[in-house]
């Protein structure tokens, strides 16, 4: 593999596995506050013990995006000095603004959170799980600013080669930002919303004593994720529509449309392709919908890869500028499906809870278990489908990404790094999930006495 | 002051805040498994650094973040440079951090000791590999004429980084072992006390092995940076004083002369490279300085004015959370960890 190709599956796949966690602490730190701000209100005993029970969870899942976290922050100088050294200038401000205004902001918080129970009056303990859950999405939004830049350079020029900062407010404005961060935030709280929904709907099924502990729970969980995986539909929409005019040869190659489209453009729902030949054997199509689509009116064509290709060629030089098809379509289909999915689950199950049917639909609760899977799978897709199909561009129009690897770092050290840091997060992820299980299973009524040490082995009682 | 040498100063800001207040994290959770002797001991231990240490580390990430922002070319060659190093580090942090968090989630004791080795490994590594990069930022290394770093990680092991290391290493744990003797209940405080006296010589010792060294191979005892007038000889005398402040009834007086040798030889090692950020061994005209590795002008302004603004707020709360944790730990208290 060359050392571009190493480059990048080490920094995609450090990246979707932090990203595996954000969206649940985002999500999960606004439940956990919305579920703590009611605890005051009501003061029962079993809502401070569900309360409990998520912050562990929230917390097991915390500790883990955290620390995967700071990897983050470092490697774009380890793996991408000609990219840092380029675009540092614009791309390092958010990132910089990020650790200061929202880092500082949800670590010095949660440690509050988690120790300051009997330190602070009630309305300060909510308030510091608010704030972490302000923090969270401030990182996000700081991030994304970021990440914006990389899809839709603004706000710069360039000197000497390198991309300079010229209007920090365009950044900030950047109109790929607007559609990207609502759509993140929004999907970022239906995970959380799915994470409870789904944990509460287990209980409700199975331990017929906490049933009535976890209805609130799965009743605002499913609120969350209903409202927010609408908002998420509607967003991504509005994403696609900007990304015909921002990125087009992105779009072409999330249609597989290999030629300009008719007037009247449809969409495959599935399509099979040989990417080498351009070659569709099998499609499924609905008339019309890509047009709707893309302009929101049933006519309208849209640009195909061979005419893209070519007029990239004349804008940016000779080159090959044609992302991946195969993965980019199919992660965008996925993440549709599966963004479906959730929508329909999640209003669905807020309607059966309003009608007081939820308790009595067991296999509806089955399925809502399963669906803590279905956020983190569209959440994945929707990150192959943007990252991948910027490419071969690191910063859209600037800069490719093979010119942006560190020139002097040797391939069999990004070897090792690579593979120590999977086997890391692999064995973290098992322990994690484990944990997660286990506290699962011990139910809201788990206490100290689960977890202290045994008598035998090393520890004696103090 | 010019744009870049505010940056360079808060750079050095970052810097201090991360050594001082991550310094003392670093040494307590090399204590953990050192000094606690039962379970209960090792929460307790744990717990005094329970509330603080996630927002200390943040001190090191926008560290990290800031120099991406001020010094693009600072970033991009200390990180692809010290590559290995500098992953050995992260590897370390994360270890570190998921170890706190999931060391208390099971009864087994195999599954705490463990993790406790975690927090030993994952607290004893960090002030290593920062120890090395300081030695090796004050000798210089290898760098071409396109700013990139040419040695191997091997380049990075001389004996005066390798010395650098080992005196940061005990520094921390002194600086850990004067916290705790602050923070942890009566009995372990007290043994805390004697791991300080004893780490205490031992790191005078490495410490001023480091300075003695630095007359012979650090870059700036052939042009110095800026003259650091008396900082460096406080820096010194204040770790000379922990000796005679143990024995006394104040013991926040021996922390504060560690916070003080750290926040002193922090300064003194910023000054000393200054306007250099990385030094080139091949050519000095090669190096890196302040002002071409810097962003321009308009970016850096833009970042004074945010972290001016949000700065004081950040200092502002993490100083009211060392408030609210303010009392010793007592075993009487409930853990989360």
């Amino acid at each position: 593999m060359s050392d571009v190709g190493l480059a990048r599956l080490q920094f995609g796949t450090m990246t979707i596995y932090h990203f595996l966690f954000v969206p649940i602490t985002i999500g999960m730190a606004f439940m956990i506050a919305i579920l703590e701000t009611r605890y005051w209100k009501t003061r029962r005993a079993e809502d401070r013990k569900v309360l409990d029970f998520f912050g562990r969870l929230f917390l097991i899942n915390f500790a883990v995006g955290v620390v995967t976290g700071i990897l983050q922050e470092f490697q774009f100088g380890m793996n991408w000095s000609n990219y840092s050294r380029f675009v540092g200038d614009v791309f390092g401000a958010p990132l910089a603004v990020e650790a200061l205004a929202a880092f500082f902001l949800e670590s010095t918080f949660i440690g509050i959170w988690i120790f300051g129970w009997d330190r602070l009056s009630p309305r300060l303990h909510a308030w510091s799980m608010w704030l972490v859950a302000i923090g969270t999405s401030l990182s996000a939004f700081w991030i994304l600013t970021a990440n914006s830049f990389m899809q839709e350079p603004v706000g710069y020029k360039l000197i000497k080669g390198r991309a300079a900062m010229t209007n920090f407010f365009a950044l900030l404005g950047n109109p790929q930002l607007w559609v990207e961060f609502p759509h993140v935030e929004a999907a970022a709280l239906t995970t959380g919303g799915f994470f409870v929904a789904a944990i509460s709907a287990h209980f409700i099924r199975t331990r017929q004593k906490y049933r009535d502990w976890f209805m609130p729970a799965a009743t605002i969980g499913l609120l969350v994720s209903a409202v927010g995986s609408i908002l998420v539909v509607i967003m991504g929409h509005d994403q696609a529509q900007h990304l015909i005019f921002a990125q087009p040869m992105k779009m072409a190659a999330s249609e597989a449309l290999w030629y300009n489209s008719g007037l009247h453009a449809s969409w495959s729902i599935v399509s099979f392709f040989n990417p080498v030949t351009r070659h569709t054997w099998f499609s499924i199509r609905i008339p019309y919908m890509l047009s709707i689509l893309a302009y929101n009116r049933l006519t309208g064509q849209v640009r195909g890869i061979s005419t893209l290709q070519h007029l990239y060629a004349h804008r940016y030089g000779p080159g090959y500028y044609v992302p991946p098809v195969m993965v980019t379509y199919w992660s965008f289909r996925f993440m549709i499906l599966i963004g479906t999915v959730m929508a329909v689950v999640a209003v669905w199950g807020l309607w059966l809870a309003r009608s007081h049917r939820l308790a009595g639909s067991p296999r509806f609760l089955k399925l809502m278990t399963w669906s803590i899977l279905f956020p983190s799978l569209a959440n994945i897709a929707g990150w192959v489908m943007t990252e991948v199909g910027r490419q071969p561009w690191i910063v859209f129009g600037l800069q490719k990404t093979v010119n942006g690897v560190s020139p002097t770092v040797p391939i069999y050290e990004v070897a090792i790094t690579f593979i120590t840091f999977s086997l890391l997060y692999l064995i973290m992820g098992i322990i994690e999930v484990g944990l997660v299980l286990k506290f699962v299973r011990l139910g809201p009524e788990a206490s100290e006495e689960h977890l202290d040490p045994s008598e035998d082995g090393i520890f004696q009682p103090h | 002051m010019s744009l870049p040498a505010i940056w360079f100063v808060l750079i050095a800001v970052l810097f201090v805040g991360y050594f001082v207040l991550e310094g003392f994290d670093y040494g307590v959770g090399m204590l953990v498994p050192l000094l606690g002797r039962t379970d209960q001991e090792r929460r307790a231990i744990i717990a005094t650094i329970g509330p603080v240490w996630d927002a200390n580390e943040v001190w090191l990430i926008t560290a990290g973040g800031a120099l991406f922002a001020a010094f693009p070319n600072w970033y991009a060659t200390l990180f692809s440079g010290f590559y290995l190093g500098l992953a050995l580090l992260l590897a370390a942090l994360i270890v570190r951090g998921v170890a706190l968090e999931f060391r208390s989630k099971g009864a087994r004791p195999e599954w705490r000791t463990r993790w406790d080795a975690m927090i030993f490994i994952g607290s004893a590594i960090p002030p290593i590999v920062w120890g090395l990069a300081m030695g090796n930022l004050l000798h210089g290394v290898p760098i071409n004429q396109h700013m990139d770093y040419v040695g191997n990680f091997l380049t990075l092991l001389n004996p005066y980084a390798i010395v650098g290391a080992l005196a940061t290493l005990l520094l921390f744990l002194l600086h850990g072992a004067l916290y705790l003797d602050l923070k942890a209940p009566e009995e372990l405080a007290r043994r805390a006390h004697k791991v300080a006296y004893k780490s205490g010589r031992l790191a005078t010792l490495m410490y001023f092995a480091f300075v003695v060294m630095s007359y012979f191979y650090a870059h700036f005892v052939h042009k110095l940076g800026v003259d650091p007038g008396p900082i460096p000889v406080l820096a010194g005398l204040s770790i000379i004083a922990v000796r005679f402040l143990l024995p006394g009834r104040h013991r926040e007086w021996a922390f504060f002369a560690t916070s003080l040798t750290i926040v002193l030889s922090t300064i003194s090692v910023f000054l000393a490279l200054f306007p250099h950020v990385m030094i080139s061994t091949l050519n000095p005209r090669w190096s890196l300085t302040i002002y071409n590795a810097a962003s321009n002008p308009y970016s850096l302004r833009v970042m004074t004015i945010i972290a001016v603004t949000v700065l004081p707020f950040v200092l502002a709360y993490q100083a009211w959370t060392y408030w609210v944790f303010r009392k010793r730990v007592s075993f009487k208290d409930t853990w989360h960890y």
